[in-house]
């Protein structure tokens, strides 16, 4: 079937099997392999994208679900001047370390501070909850987001 | 003692990392980022029985499916090994290791044993092939814990004749042994269970094999800790010429022990490659991951001290039970080894016995994870630790300050036979104290207890020592490891005073390109961005005994230093003869050569640089290019050390343990990268905490793991964790020239017990001495239950 969806601001479209994952329609028809896969049960949250603004996990939505939608990825985020604040928080703060996590956590978080505009520290640590970070243990990475949101 | 040789400003200083940007954007490629044309995918068919005969395997409905191109049974490819998986550690003459095909043969030895494959064009064809694979089982009893396994009601490998695959004594002084405990005022016994852990990488493991059919090459790209270690195991597994394979581990994330290891699909993927004549790849899923990769821990650990009246230790004896799983994986019968010289921790004792045995289940296989052997040895002696201070009447403080190895004793000859190269551990009690309020949160304690409180408070201790940097090749030996612990770098001064620096250690998430070119560019005088450092591909870095063991600075950096100080001195001799100057003569700072007491008389390096290169005007004899080789080989292990507090409340009407404060303070000798170190601590801490509190493989009775993927296995969010609170004290090692130790595992090392020693503190009134890990909601109310009767 025809998924014409808007990824990074560039319309795309392909035809793909109904079954197909909007992670690996990202990952291996359009070959942008920024979005990871972390696991099988929704629960890491490695593949998390923004869906027209929103974040979403990549690996539980059939392309097919957002035909139409704005999706932007890791790759997106950066522009031509630079990082994403968000992006530039975690490499001041030390918020990476393999980076495998990174792309799924950096979206959420971005995602997490657009809609609120108050975060402390707690608030950060419960809204980052579906992404799992097996390097950091987290200090860092609540760090960046409060200081991105700065 | 060493003092720090950098005085280039830059080593030190808290840098950020030349990795981030890649890894921030997407621009990293991962395994299954790699875009390899025409390439198969592979899918595995899994027992799904712990222990089963495969009695008849049907291909027909798979290889009908679109897409499906071959599957493959484990006779099929019997003739494609020219050896077994390998184990690289046979820790005794005698020990029992079963062969471990790749493809199961005849019978299946724990659920996730790989019992057919499938080969397919694309991955979701393969994931389909799966399905259609009909395999019948005759289904057996399964041995699924480490007691069922040791009485040998079911004998897992009819061949070996036995469950038990070694058991290995260090035992140096038997009689002193049973006269320190004869004569002891306090025996203490413990008896504590490391649950099995899922290492959880990140990132899934994944492979790709790329063959040239037509020239005999194959190249293996794989996330690997090892691709070194990997190459040789590959080459002689299949029967090829070692030349001929290539490995590259792309960016890799994450490894923690799990990464390091030669697996089956790695093997599978070579070798269909060739068969085919085209690439094939595999990526595991996180849920086929609880089969596909080791798990670590596992062990059965009984601990007995001995000591005076006064709690001063007189001996120390451990035992241990360690579960290999169904087949022994590439170093797992050396991980209790890793721990058995540490069951002392950092105490002063004067007799020692450690024995192990290890058997077989119908369970995954374990190998190393995360301080492999240390965090265990360190949990029974400072769960001991507390339970000695009950005895005596001292506080857990106390009991430790009484024991710590003095520190005019360095270097401390261990009664386990080792040489601690340099500690003064108890400033490292002091501070972390301090950290915590030590005295205000006692007193908090006795208050609520007064008060009558329902939520507990509790305050557990954890000093630790570990022996890493592995290894001196000469103790492998002695150990019966099956290679050296070495490393290899090369530097390499480019023409325009640019730097190459080849190391063979693999980095997975350390941060080694950062930390490398501060290195280099503190010794040479020039900025760390000018330096690269090219690692994990067998074709540019040919040399390598890869990353684990916390040894990739301790043993790796100090090859690279050794290198840049032999370039060094090779630009010495190029700029005297610039300079007509005796080379003793010069001076080498800020990047120049100088004449000593003539300034004016100088030669940058870059101008030295450029001289090699074009080797128009060199001394008599010497080579062009400005270019060393070494290969470091350490004298001893390196022992960092510290203390961690943990601080935690415990609800009695729900038994759930919430963390409140944590502190650590760690000595790794000098410091790097001051960012890097604390980066280590604070995923290492966590990990720890996640085995105190929350993860848990367990088995059911047939051999199923109740915890297979992260729904269930509580890896923890930032939603459970906290802030942590680090310092530092700075003790150089003696045994390398930078004075480094390792930190890569100190945090994992230490916060189990100290996480685990609170929940008991909280809950000693009750008349608690041990709570089964992980200290979980449940587990905690019923032994709350059970110690009052019902009645809480």
């Amino acid at each position: 079937m025809e998924v014409s969806v808007t990824v990074n601001g560039v319309a795309r479209s392909a035809d793909v099997e109904p079954r197909t994952l909007l992670v690996h329609y990202l990952r291996d028809v359009l070959a942008l392999t920024g979005t990871n896969v972390g696991c099988d049960t929704s629960s890491c949250g490695a593949c998390t994208v923004l869906v027209d603004g929103r974040s979403a996990k990549s690996c539980t939505l059939l392309a097919a679900q957002v035909d139409g939608a704005d999706v932007t990825t890791i790759e997106g985020l950066a522009g031509a001047d630079g990082l994403h604040p968000m992006q530039q928080a975690f490499h001041e703060c030390h918020a990476l370390q393999c980076g495998y996590c990174t792309p799924g956590m950096v979206m959420a978080a971005v995602s997490l501070t657009d809609e609120y505009d108050d975060l402390d520290a707690a608030g950060v640590r419960e809204g980052l909850e579906g992404n799992l970070c097996r390097c950091t243990g987290y200090q860092n990475i609540v760090a960046a987001v409060l200081a991105a949101g700065e | 003692m060493t003092e720090t040789p950098f005085t280039g400003g830059i080593v030190g200083e808290s840098r950020l990392r030349r990795e981030d940007p890649a890894l921030l954007t997407g621009e990293a490629k991962f395994i299954d980022d790699l875009q390899i044309p025409g390439a198969l995918w592979l899918a595995c068919v899994r027992s799904p029985h712990a222990h089963a005969r495969i009695t008849a395997i049907d291909a027909s409905a798979a290889l009908g499916i679109d897409g499906v191109v071959a599957v493959y049974s484990g006779d099929d490819l019997a003739d494609a090994w020219a050896a077994p998986l390998p184990c690289a550690w046979p820790v005794t003459d005698d020990m029992k290791n079963p062969a471990h095909h790749p493809v199961a043969q005849g019978k299946a030895n724990y659920a996730g044993d790989i019992v057919a494959v499938v080969v397919a064009e694309s991955r979701y064809a393969a994931a389909d092939g799966l399905e259609g694979v009909v395999v019948d089982y005759e289904p057996l009893d399964a041995v699924v814990t480490i007691e069922d396994a040791e009485s040998d009601r079911v004998v897992i490998h009819e061949d070996c004749g036995t469950n038990v695959s070694y058991e290995w004594p260090l035992v140096p002084d038997p009689d002193a042994v049973e006269a320190a405990f004869a004569d002891a005022a306090h025996h203490v016994t413990e008896t504590f269970v490391h649950q099995r852990l899922i290492p959880t990488a990140m990132e899934p493991r994944g492979v790709a094999a790329v063959p040239a059919p037509h020239n005999g090459n194959i190249t293996l790209y794989s996330s690997t800790q090892i691709p070194h270690i990997l190459k040789v195991m590959a080459a002689i597994t299949l029967g090829l010429p070692e030349q001929k394979v290539r490995v590259i581990a792309p960016s890799v994330g994450g490894g923690f022990g799990c990464k390091l290891n030669v697996y089956a699909e790695e093997i599978i993927c070579m070798a269909l490659a060739q068969r085919h004549g085209v690439p094939v790849r595999w990526t595991e899923g996180r849920t086929e991951a609880s089969g596909s990769t080791i798990q670590g821990r596992a062990q059965r650990q009984t601990i007995e001290l001995a000591a005076d009246a006064d709690g001063k230790l007189t001996a120390v004896r451990a035992t241990l039970l360690a579960d290999m799983g169904a087949y022994l994986q590439l170093v797992a019968p050396g991980v209790p080894l890793l721990g058995a010289f540490l069951y002392h921790g950092l105490y002063d004792v004067p007799v020692y016995s450690f024995t192990c045995k290890s058997v077989f289940t119908n369970l995954t296989p374990t190998d190393a994870y995360r301080g492999a052997g240390r965090p265990e040895a360190t949990y029974a002696i400072e769960r001991a630790m507390d339970a000695l201070a009950v005895a005596v009447g001292v506080g857990p403080d106390e009991i430790r300050s009484r024991n710590f190895i003095p520190t005019e004793k360095f270097p401390y000859d261990s009664p386990a036979g080792l040489v601690f190269d340099s500690g003064n551990y108890q400033p490292t009690l002091d501070r972390a104290k301090e950290l915590v309020d030590w005295d205000g949160r006692r007193a908090e304690q006795v208050d609520r207890r007064a008060a009558g409180s329902t939520t507990h408070l509790g305050i557990g201790i954890s000093s630790y020592v570990e022996m890493c940097g592995l290894a001196p090749s000469r103790t492998l030996a002695a150990l019966n490891y099956g290679a050296g612990g070495w490393e290899s770098a090369t530097v390499r001064i480019l023409p325009t005073c640019k730097v190459q620096v080849v190391t063979g250690v693999t980095p997975h998430g350390q941060g080694h390109e950062t930390c490398w070119s501060m290195i280099v560019a503190d010794q040479l005088g020039i900025d760390p961005d000018d330096v690269e450092v090219l690692h994990s591909d067998t074709a540019i870095s040919p040399l390598g005994m890869d990353t684990y063991g916390s040894r990739s600075l301790a043993v790796g950096g100090t090859a690279i230093w050794m290198a840049t100080e032999q370039v060094i001195e090779k630009a010495r001799a190029i700029a005297a003869h610039m300079l007509e100057a005796n080379a003793d003569d010069l001076e080498f700072a800020g990047g120049n050569f100088t004449v000593k007491g003539s300034p004016e008389k100088e030669v940058p390096l870059a101008g030295v640089a450029f001289g090699a290169f074009t080797a128009h005007d060199l001394p008599e004899g010497m080579e062009p290019n400005l270019q060393a080789q070494v290969t470091f080989d350490p004298s001893n292990f390196v022992f960092p050390f510290g203390t961690h507090i943990a601080v935690v409340e415990v609800d009695e009407a729900t038994g759930a343990v919430e963390l409140l404060d944590y502190a650590a303070v760690d000595d790794c000798g000098n410091q790097i990268n001051p960012l890097i170190v604390e980066g280590q601590l604070h995923g290492g801490i966590v990990q720890g905490v996640a085995q105190a509190l929350w993860e848990d493989a367990s088995y059911d009775a047939d051999g199923q793991c109740r915890a297979a993927n992260l729904a269930d296995y509580l890896v923890p969010s930032a939603a459970e964790c906290i802030d942590m609170k680090l310092d530092y004290t700075v003790t150089p090692s003696p045994s390398n020239p930078m004075g480094v130790k390792g930190i890569g595992e100190a945090g994992t090392i230490a916060s189990t017990p100290a996480v685990m020693n609170a929940v008991v503190d909280a809950l000693r009134p009750m008349g608690i001495t041990d709570i089964t890990m992980p200290a979980s909601p449940m587990t905690v109310r019923r032994a709350i239950e059970v110690a009052t009767g019902g009645a809480s």
